[in-house]
């Protein structure tokens, strides 16, 4: 069985790092995780981003957070990406598989996937 | 819902809104029964809005006016032919301290079961999104136990937040390689 020592020895690892990352979080990611998201799909939506996010080596500029109900549960999952000066991108219907191209593209390569995105989706 | 485990990860989440520090989620199960409990130190209900939480045209939203997340729960251990119970307690002068706690029964053999799921990913996935809300998770299935909690990570973390990628992981192995006990 996994082992409290193994926490420890994370916690060793991590001491220094934590500091660090604070402010510098300048990509927010949000999931909709209110009644309406969670029965169409965000759970796997929500853990896609954040295993993605560390594996692309992107913690230090994104944050993965999970909110309530955004009120267009017709869209669900819904993911909102928010970025410093630039204008709200709102991704709609989601799956994992999405998730990962929009890592990759929107918070990676800088591009955001107008094809998932609310306005290309009414 | 696809999963009651789903299922479990919404009702928390109201928990989260009435701002516990401690949220319990414990799963009993027989070769015929599976009683989920969520209890938590939260604000609690009224009496006036606890009457009315189990119909689906209640809720607290602003953003409109059906709330179906104990419906959807309530329905779901029904339709076996189980039991759902809700019970709260707000503060007032003679009681200090208020929570609340849901418990839903089910019968597994009826055709109408929904199966429990990914329960570990209902875990992490709270974890991730409140780390500093406490949460103790145990599943019991014929005298053996999964167990997990966040009062006994923080211990050995201390400032490192439980949100950490490094630590969910943790968490997430931790509790899968205990199911593969159980299973064995």
């Amino acid at each position: 069985m996994k082992s409290l020592q193994e926490l420890a020895a994370i916690r060793e690892k991590m001491k220094g790092k934590v500091n660090l990352r604070e402010g510098s979080n300048d990509i927010r990611v949000v999931v909709g995780m209110a009644t309406c998201g969670i029965a169409a799909g965000a759970r796997p939506v929500l853990n896609a981003f954040v295993e993605a996010v560390e594996k692309e080596g992107l913690t230090d500029k994104v944050t993965v957070s999970q909110t309530g109900c955004i009120g267009i549960c017709q869209y669900e999952p819904v993911v909102e990406i928010f970025e410093a000066g630039k204008e709200k991108v709102t991704y709609v219907k989601m799956t994992a598989e999405k998730a990962l191209e929009v890592v990759e593209k929107h918070l990676k390569g800088g591009n955001a996937v107008l094809e998932y995105t609310i306005a290309n989706n009414k | 819902m696809k999963e009651l485990s789903l299922n479990i990860l919404d009702i928390a989440q109201n928990s989260v809104k009435a701002k516990a520090s401690l949220i319990e989620i414990e799963i009993d199960e027989t070769d015929e029964k599976l009683t989920i409990i969520i209890r938590d130190n939260g604000c609690g209900i009224s009496k006036e809005i606890l009457e009315g939480v189990t119909n689906p045209f209640y809720t607290t939203r602003t953003t409109r006016n059906v709330g179906l997340g104990i419906p959807l729960l309530k329905d779901a251990c029904e339709q076996t032919g189980g039991s759902f119970e809700i019970k709260s307690q707000q503060k007032n002068e003679e009681n200090l301290i208020s929570g609340t706690e849901v418990r839903a029964s089910f019968f597994k053999n009826h055709l109408d079961f929904t199966p429990l799921g990914d329960t570990v990913s209902t875990v992490t996935t709270l974890i991730q999104g409140s780390p500093d809300i406490d949460f103790i998770f145990s599943h019991n299935k014929c005298g053996s136990k999964v167990f997990l909690s966040t009062l006994e990570m923080r211990e050995v973390l201390g400032e490192i937040p439980l949100n950490s990628f490094e630590v969910i992981k943790w968490a997430g192995d931790c509790l899968k390689e205990q199911y593969q006990d159980i299973v064995k």
